[in-house]
């Protein structure tokens, strides 16, 4: 059992109760809510008769759903509709601040969350949403959670968990350019498998972790899911401190300094144990893209596709190959893509918007390639209309869009069409994720994204740098 | 303090096997479904996009095979559930007719989830889920029994031992699983929790 990490240190202070059932009865400092996970919730805490039992303690925003070119109301798509009215009464009736369509602040909920200053270090965080994770880049305990949860979360603002272990993954620094954190995301998942993280937390350190920005290791954090971890998480540092200060929900002031101090006790002690631990050569990772049907079908951009009998899971590997056409032994360098995104909660902040334009910058998009941009939130949005960023990509023939997941789940007019192969910067290549049941999901670096819709091929973005 | 679900001690009736490791919620669930603000469709959704093709032909599929009609046990490989946290998928499986899964082992949101609506998800190594397919597959009527007391599955090929978690067994055994009311009997123990918490006060001492 793992001691002195963060992990159990926020833990422990957290800790209302054992349950009857030996589970441990967690209390819950911060509840994001989005359109699509919570109607739900409501419906069964007015079947139940239930209250919000901390109603400070949640804030809701709408992104899955949001149609980002056209945000007249009503949406043309009736159920999308449906739903944003439901959140829009839900949030009135409970009294929940709502950053709805209209509102600067509104974005998707992980990118919001750290970018108001309401996600903290040694806080607990839970989300309707897998990527609740990505909060974790504070040294903040986020949990993803389904409906059921939600509803548990606004009655009582505690969840019913088991304790999980702790392993503590070190990726050692300087990275090589061209290579970002989401390349070192895709490498880690790819060598622990998209179920090696079964049972475990993740903690990341390192050279490479502890010089990267907040976005950087929120990108990190962000897909420790899909390795099969509940949660990842980066200890709370100077870099962490710099970005909190000043933001909206952040201590202000004199309290500042005593949330500084709060926040460093919380942080993993030196002599932390941990149930294990794993070494990662950060200056090795190369560019990484999928070429498969899930996040650990990762290869490097001058490697060869993997023979289904050199991979854990050979029958995967064969479905894999079977749904995006290529063949084995080919090099992934060079295929053919049709549509570009770039945008989702792992790379739609601001640094991701600037490494993508800085490679678009005075060329333009391949011709037979649909390529968008969709920012993570308003806030991205605007910032980098007044950085330029917009009229780069527009210039290059990139959409401009509005704050929302887009592409990266289709839940609105944004979809692959046919067998259509995208270029990604979001998490998930599974099968039918970007809308089309036949579309085809590459995953890769914003700047990886940029670099394949100029030449519309799969490319080394190596040689834009 | 209060259980507010049913106690959920064993689980009998015919079972329906889906091959494949990493079996992710999009493939349960694809996210278009997902619009509806409520559960009470998703019976209908299960694995829609694998059981017909984009122009609605149905595919075959174990779901859709007359001979698994009404197994309410699921049998699973590896790491099923993976992907999106959306408890539609459980919830689908769930209103389908499905009462338990077993398998090599599950996501953890999902058996979450899972466990939050009452649908155990028990894990057996691989050998024994393939004694398990193989059998439903050669004979679809095998009567199977899982037992979460005896942490067993009572089959005709004999009693095959499984694994779930003493705190899943003991939630759904005890009829825990549906924690809300649970959870709220502690409102003071909350409330203490909380007061120690220095950021709830805004780090003002
Ligand atoms: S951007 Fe994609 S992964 Fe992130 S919350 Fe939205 S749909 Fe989920």
């Amino acid at each position: 059992m793992s001691q002195k990490t963060l992990y159990d240190k926020v833990w422990e202070s957290h800790t209302v109760d054992t349950l009857p059932t030996g589970q441990t009865q967690l209390f819950i400092g911060l509840h994001l809510i989005h359109e699509v996970t919570s109607p739900q919730a409501f419906a069964m805490m007015r079947e139940q008769g239930l209250k919000l039992a901390f109603p400070e303690r949640t804030f809701a925003t709408a992104d899955h759903i949001i149609p980002t070119d056209m945000l007249e109301r009503p949406f043309q798509d009736p159920q999308a509709e449906e739903m944003m009215r439901a959140i829009e009464k839900n949030t009135k009736d409970y009294g929940i601040p709502f950053y709805g369509i209209g509102s600067d602040h509104q974005g998707i909920v992980h990118v919001i969350g750290p970018q108001l200053g309401l996600t903290q270090p040694g806080m607990t965080l839970a989300c309707g949403d897998s990527h609740t994770a990505t909060h974790g880049a504070f040294g903040t305990l986020a949990f993803g959670i389904g409906t059921t949860q939600v509803r548990d979360v606004l009655a009582t603002q505690c969840l019913a968990m088991d304790k999980l272990k702790v392993r503590r993954i070190n990726v050692s620094g300087p990275l090589s350019p061209g290579s970002y954190a989401k390349d070192v995301i895709l490498s880690i998942i790819r060598h622990l498998g998209v179920g090696g993280g079964k049972g475990y937390v993740y903690e990341y350190g390192g050279s490479a972790i502890d010089a990267m920005t907040m976005d950087e290791r929120m990108t990190i954090c962000n897909m420790s899911i899909e390795g099969g971890a509940l949660c990842g998480y980066v200890n709370p540092d100077g870099t962490t401190f710099d970005y909190l200060r000043g933001r909206a929900f952040a201590p202000q002031g004199e309290a500042f300094g005593r949330a500084i101090q709060y926040w460093r006790s919380t942080a993993s002690s030196n002599d932390a144990v941990y149930d294990d631990v794993v070494e990662i050569d950060g200056s090795a990772i190369e560019p990484t893209v999928t070429w498969g049907i899930n996040p650990g079908h990762g290869i490097g951009i001058s490697e060869k596709l993997p023979q289904p009998e050199e991979l854990a899971d050979p029958a995967g590997a064969r479905r894999a190959y079977e749904h995006m056409g290529f063949e084995p032994g080919k090099p992934v360098l060079g295929i053919p893509i049709d549509v570009a995104f770039v945008g989702s909660c792992t790379n739609s902040r601001i640094s991701d918007l600037r490494a993508a334009a800085s490679v678009v910058k005075g060329r333009h998009v391949n011709p037979r390639v649909r390529a968008i941009v969709v920012p993570g939130s308003q806030e991205v949005k605007l910032q980098a209309e007044k950085e330029g960023l917009d009229q780069i990509f527009s210039d290059a023939g990139f959409e401009w869009r509005s704050a929302g997941c887009s592409m990266c789940l289709a839940m609105n007019p944004d979809q692959l069409r046919g067998r259509e192969i995208s270029a990604s910067s979001s998490n998930r290549n599974f099968i039918g994720r970007q809308g089309s049941p036949e579309g085809r999901t590459i995953l890769m670096s914003p700047a990886m994204v940029a670099a394949a819709a100029i030449n519309g091929k799969v490319s080394d973005v190596r040689e834009y740098l | 303090m209060p259980a507010s679900g049913s106690q959920i001690g064993q689980i009998a009736g015919t079972a329906v096997p889906v091959r494949g490791d990493d079996i992710d919620t999009d493939r349960i669930v694809p996210a278009r479904y997902l619009k509806e603000v409520t559960f009470d469709h998703m019976g209908e959704y299960p694995f829609m996009d694998e059981r017909f093709d984009p122009q609605g032909n149905p595919r075959p599929h174990p779901f859709s095979d007359p001979k698994y009609h009404g197994a309410s046990i699921l049998l699973v490989n590896a790491n099923f559930g993976c992907g999106s946290s959306r408890e539609h998928a459980p919830q689908a499986l769930y209103r389908f007719g499905i009462r338990a899964i077993v398998g090599e082992s599950f996501a953890a949101i999902f058996a979450g989830n899972s466990l939050a609506i009452g649908l155990p998800t028990v894990t057996v190594p691989h050998e024994n889920i393939e004694k398990l397919m193989a059998m439903v597959e050669a004979d679809p009527t095998v009567q199977l029994t899982l037992d979460l007391e005896e942490q067993c599955i009572n089959s005709p090929g004999g009693v095959i031992p499984i694994q779930v978690p003493d705190t899943a067994r003991n939630a759904l055994t005890q009829g825990y699983w549906d924690s809300a009311a649970t959870l709220a009997a502690n409102e003071s123990k909350v409330r203490q929790t909380a007061a120690r918490l220095p950021y709830l006060k805004g780090f003002k001492s």
